[in-house]
Parts: C-alpha cells; sequence; structure tokens
C-alpha cells in the first residue's frame, strides 16, 4: 500500500469518515460490538494502513510485511473497516459482523481473517505478540517494523508491563506501541478506576522512546510515526490523545457507549452527522 | 536383579534440542528465569543468538512464543509445569490454542515427585487443564530416551504442543531401537499380558512394569501400556484392552480429574463397556513438602499400592 495515496492528508481523512461510517453501521447491523473504542482508534489506523506501512492485501502472508497487532481487539470494527477498504477482503462482508458462518467474530481472528495478525480480545496480549514478531525480525535482519495499538485501560493488565519490560530490554526499535488514550473504560475515567498517570513517565522509566500527540491528527500520527521508525535502540511508545466516540458528537467522551451500539435512531443520527463531515471536508478539497 | 540406569529426562530434553536446533535453524528457545533447571541451557550456549531469556515474566513469554511462531520460528518454551500452564492458560488459550501456533511448551517439574518445593510447585493439574483445550496436543514421556524421541516429534509437526517430564532422574526403559515406531497418539504395549491392563503415563510407567512382576509372581499376568500421549489419546488401544483383559487401572502423578485416568474413563463409560476400572492419581486435594518417596507412598501412587489396587480388582 506504500506509496497510495501518501501524504495525501485529505484523502485520509476522507477514509477515517468512510471507516467511521461503516463502524457505525456494522455495529448497529450487529446490533453489539464496542462503538467508542473503535471510533476513538480510526484516525491511527488509517494513516497507518493507507500510508505508513510496507502492506500487501494480495499477499497478506509476505515475510518482508510490517505488521499491526490490535492489542485492543475490541476496536475489531476498526480493524475489519480498514482492511476491507484495503483490498484484504470483500467490504460488504463487514455486514456480517458477529453473525454465525461469518470470518468477522466478536474480536479479530488470525485463522479466519486475512490481515490479521494475532487473535486478541482477551486484554494485554498484544505487546508480547509483538515482541515475538519483533525479536525474529532482529534475529532474521528483517527490515519490517511493527506496531500495535494498546487500549489505555489495557494497561491496568500486568502483562502489559512484562512486556514492556522485555521490549526494552532486547533494545527492539523496530517495534512501536501506541496507546489510544482516550480517558474511558467501562466502568468509567480511567483516573478514577485505576490511576495511569503519569503514562509518559510510567513508559519513560521502563525505557521507552515516548511520544505524545493529538490521535486524531492524522499529519501529527505519520510525523510521530517516522519519528519512531528512526528512533534507535529503543522502543517507542506513541501516546495518542484521543476522544472515545469521536466524530459522532452524542458518543464522544460518553462512556455508556463503550459496548452498546446505536439503536436504528442513533444510526441515522451517527450517519447523517458523518456525511455532514464528509461533504465539509469535500467542499473544502 | 539388574541395577538400573537412571537418566534425567530434562537432560535429553536439552540434548534433543541442540540436535534439533542443528537441524532447523527456525528453532528458538524461551525460557523465564529457570534455564538450569529446565536443561535449555544447554541449547542457549550452544546457539546464543536463538536462545530468548525473558525473565520471570511466563504470560509475557508465551504470547511472544506465538509472534515469534508467525514469523515461521519454532519455539520452545519451557518452565516448571505449574508456571508453564496454570499461570498462563489465558496466554495458551488465545494465542496457542485457538491461534494454533507452532509452539512448543516443555515443562519440567510436573507431579508431586517434585518433594519438598510443596505444593506452589507441585503441578497435578496441568494435563487437565491443556487437555480441554481444542488443537492441543499433550505429553507425558516416561523417560529419557522417550522424552528425546517426543522433543523430535513436537518439533517435526505443525500445531500447538505440551509435554511435560518431572523433576527427578528417572530409571531407563527404552533404548533408541525400542521407539523407532514410535508416533504421537499411539500408545505403547511395553509388556503384554492378559488378566489386568496398567495404563500408565509419565513418571507411573517404570512402577507399572514393576508391578507387572510381582503380580507375575502371584499368578495375575499383567499388560502395561505407556500412554506417553494424552491427546490425541489412542481411543482404539484402550478399547483393544478393555477386551482381551478383565480390569484395568490408570497411573497418573496427576489429579484424577481430568488427566489420563478421566479421559481413559469418558471412553469406556461411552462404549458401554463393562469392566473392573480404578484410577491411581491425586485425589482432588492439594499434598506438600517431603521426599518424593514419601509423597508417593503417603498418595498411593507407587509400585506397592498399585500392585494392591490390581489384586482388588482381579
Amino acid at each position: 500500500m506504500k506509496g497510495k495515496n501518501k501524504n495525501d492528508l485529505h484523502e485520509l481523512k476522507l477514509m477515517a469518515v468512510k471507516i467511521r461510517k461503516h463502524i457505525i453501521e456494522m455495529l448497529y447491523r450487529a446490533k453489539s460490538g464496542h462503538p467508542g473504542g473503535s471510533l476513538s482508534a480510526v484516525d491511527a489506523l488509517v494513516a497507518l494502513y493507507f500510508s505508513h506501512m510496507n502492506h500487501n492485501p494480495k499477499n497478506p502472508c509476505d515475510p518482508n510485511r510490517d505488521r499491526f497487532i490490535l492489542s485492543k481487539g475490541h476496536a475489531a470494527p476498526a480493524l475489519y473497516a480498514v482492511l476491507a477498504e484495503c483490498g484484504y477482503f470483500n467490504v460488504k462482508e463487514l455486514n456480517k459482523l458477529r453473525t454465525a458462518n461469518c470470518m468477522l467474530q466478536g474480536h479479530p481472528v488470525c485463522t479466519y481473517v486475512p490481515g490479521v495478525e494475532a487473535s486478541t480480545g482477551s486484554l494485554g496480549h498484544g505487546l508480547s505478540f509483538a515482541n515475538g514478531v519483533a525479536l525474529a525480525g532482529k534475529l532474521d535482519k528483517k527490515n519490517y517494523k511493527v506496531y500495535t495499538m494498546l487500549g489505555d485501560g489495557e494497561t491496568g493488565e500486568g502483562q502489559i508491563w512484562e512486556a514492556a519490560a522485555v521490549v526494552a530490554h532486547y533494545k527492539l526499535d523496530n517495534l512501536t506501541a501506541m496507546i489510544d488514550r482516550n480517558f474511558l473504560q467501562i466502568d468509567g475515567y480511567t483516573e478514577d478506576v485505576l490511576k495511569l498517570e503519569s503514562v509518559r513517565d510510567r513508559w519513560g522509566s521502563f525505557g521507552w522512546n515516548v511520544i505524545e500527540i493529538d490521535g486524531h491528527d492524522i499529519k501529527q500520527i505519520l510525523d510521530a510515526l517516522k519519528e519512531a521508525d528512526a528512533y534507535k535502540r529503543k522502543p517507542t511508545v506513541i501516546v495518542l490523545n484521543t476522544t472515545k466516540g469521536k466524530g459522532v458528537s452524542f458518543m464522544e467522551n460518553n462512556v455508556d457507549f463503550h459496548g452498546v451500539p446505536p439503536n436504528e435512531m442513533e444510526r441515522n443520527l451517527a450517519i447523517k452527522e458523518l456525511n455532514l463531515e464528509q461533504k465539509k471536508l469535500e467542499a473544502s478539497l | 536383579m539388574s541395577k538400573k540406569v537412571m537418566v534425567n529426562p530434562r537432560n535429553a530434553y536439552g540434548e534433543a534440542l541442540i540436535e534439533l536446533g542443528k537441524k532447523h535453524k527456525n528453532l528458538v528457545v524461551l525460557d523465564a528465569d529457570l534455564s538450569k533447571s529446565t536443561k535449555t541451557i544447554m541449547f542457549a550456549k550452544k546457539y546464543p543468538e536463538r536462545f530468548f531469556e525473558m525473565g520471570i515474566a511466563e504470560a509475557n513469554m508465551i504470547t511472544t512464543a506465538a509472534g515469534l511462531a508467525s514469523c515461521g520460528k519454532i519455539p520452545f518454551v519451557s518452565t516448571f509445569a505449574v508456571f508453564a500452564t496454570g499461570r498462563v492458560y489465558d496466554q495458551i488459550r488465545m494465542d496457542l490454542a485457538y491461534s494454533q501456533a507452532n509452539v512448543k511448551i516443555f515443562a519440567t517439574h510436573g507431579g508431586i515427585s517434585v518433594g519438598k518445593d510443596g505444593v506452589s510447585h507441585q503441578m497435578i493439574e496441568d494435563i487437565a487443564l491443556m487437555r480441554v483445550l481444542p488443537n492441543m496436543t499433550v505429553f507425558a514421556p516416561s523417560d529419557a530416551t522417550q522424552t528425546g524421541k517426543i522433543v523430535h516429534l513436537m518439533a517435526e509437526k505443525e500445531g500447538p504442543m505440551y509435554a511435560r517430564v518431572g523433576r527427578a532422574d528417572a530409571p531407563l526403559i527404552y533404548n533408541k531401537k525400542n521407539l523407532n515406531d514410535i508416533k504421537i497418539g499411539k500408545g505403547m504395549t511395553v509388556k503384554d499380558g492378559s488378566d489386568i491392563t496398567l495404563i500408565a503415563t509419565g513418571t507411573m510407567v517404570e512402577p507399572a512394569l514393576e508391578a507387572r512382576k510381582t503380580l507375575k509372581k502371584d499368578g495375575i499376568s499383567a499388560r502395561v501400556i505407556d500412554m506417553h500421549t494424552l491427546k490425541p489419546l489412542d481411543e482404539k488401544l484402550i478399547l483393544k484392552c478393555a477386551k482381551e483383559t478383565n480390569a484395568i487401572i490408570t497411573a497418573e502423578e496427576h489429579s484424577i480429574i481430568g488427566g489420563l485416568g478421566a479421559a481413559v474413563a469418558e471412553i469406556i463409560a461411552e462404549k458401554n463397556i463393562d469392566i473392573k476400572f480404578h484410577r491411581m492419581g491425586i485425589k482432588d486435594i492439594f499434598c506438600e513438602s517431603g521426599n518424593p518417596a514419601d509423597l508417593l507412598e503417603k498418595y498411593q501412587l507407587n509400585e506397592k499400592h498399585m500392585v494392591k489396587f490390581a489384586k482388588k480388582l482381579v
């Protein structure tokens, strides 16, 4: 995919709106799933898959591909929509999310879906998986990069910190973690549920290079990814400051939409808002 | 009586890893600060670039192995059985079994013969935990020779696998020639007999062979099966034994729930076989610290008790 639409920010922003529309439609049809954390993850996924990463939907098992591991597996709708729009599988599949006999399970499964690298959904695994991919890359002297996205609440899992220590110990500068820092988890505000601050200091003290950006500004995301790739002898973590439910006014910062799908009225409203955003973007061209 | 040759199965594992490391350039080994005990240190010395010390962080180790496998590596992961299964169950379930990752867990210090370290280090539930997972293959080799063979079988077949051995030196039962035909999922009839079948796994195979000798003196003919593979289980062989002998005893250094005994019971119950049956194993309790021999006596897991149970059944 590298080269296609490269640096074409406008195209990427339009794609982000398209992905958000897919997410709303998918969850509405499935009548279950996680809108909030899917919507907050969209811009980083679009930046990775439609501009930054070296990958080929026609050859998902290319040993030299860059890898992305969605550790916060409940954002599966965002990943599925992005993979479908990239061409890993037919966009029509998205309509079947979470239904029997469909490859699109509630959480990603690597043995079912082309382009899905790891089976996630049980939180805390993705960074360890990325660790293994990065160790293999170093051992084989390959140039591929490994990216993973963690939820902020997810970093409560002990396994994340086991992995954070090991990745830094092995100086895996071919690995970049992203934290979707939307400050909300199921039971509420992250700092009330289980204090995470200072996120920057925690990761820094584990030996990571820390970059903090606006996680909805695609230009900032792309710049941060380039910086991370170039950083040597330390892994990088990009703290994406995001808004849960981003792009749909009544879902934004509303924890009730963590794991509750939109009803018909909410779906109509959301699509209307996203269509307006799309028109605005098209008009600004 | 000839003196028994004692060899530690853990050393056989270390040696097999070195042989396999030479043959398979993609074979990598991970350990969690126990490489001296699990003997992965032998591989680490020979192939340092392919050995990954993961520190005392087992959950990360299991998922890391899945990541390595996704890049075509054949990871062997080792630690004590208790930390290699119960502690990391979710990681094994999602990243190895469900994902069908080509990761091999080789666990040492299985069972109660770990001895003095006590319950925190005595794993008696691992076979049950691994057996219940779809896609998993589960082994408990009975001596050092068989351990080496099984490690080779694990490396050469794709898929997630689990093997456990004990801590102690074990009497040699086989030479390499005896094991030319060893196959995953095929139990071995070590000694034939017609009155009762002793189906044993892992460390209990040798006591079963000893029990057979004692029973013979008393006119009881016992068949001994070495069930090195717990999953897939050799149903055909179990049914054959049920037909040809009048009683079955299963023996394992493991809970009677979920392990070999339970698996055999499932088969004979479903096939409506009317046969005398007894499970030797840990009876739904935690054990304690002690000399291995004292513990095996207290929890009725030795030759003496096997003879007693056999006589009761026949």
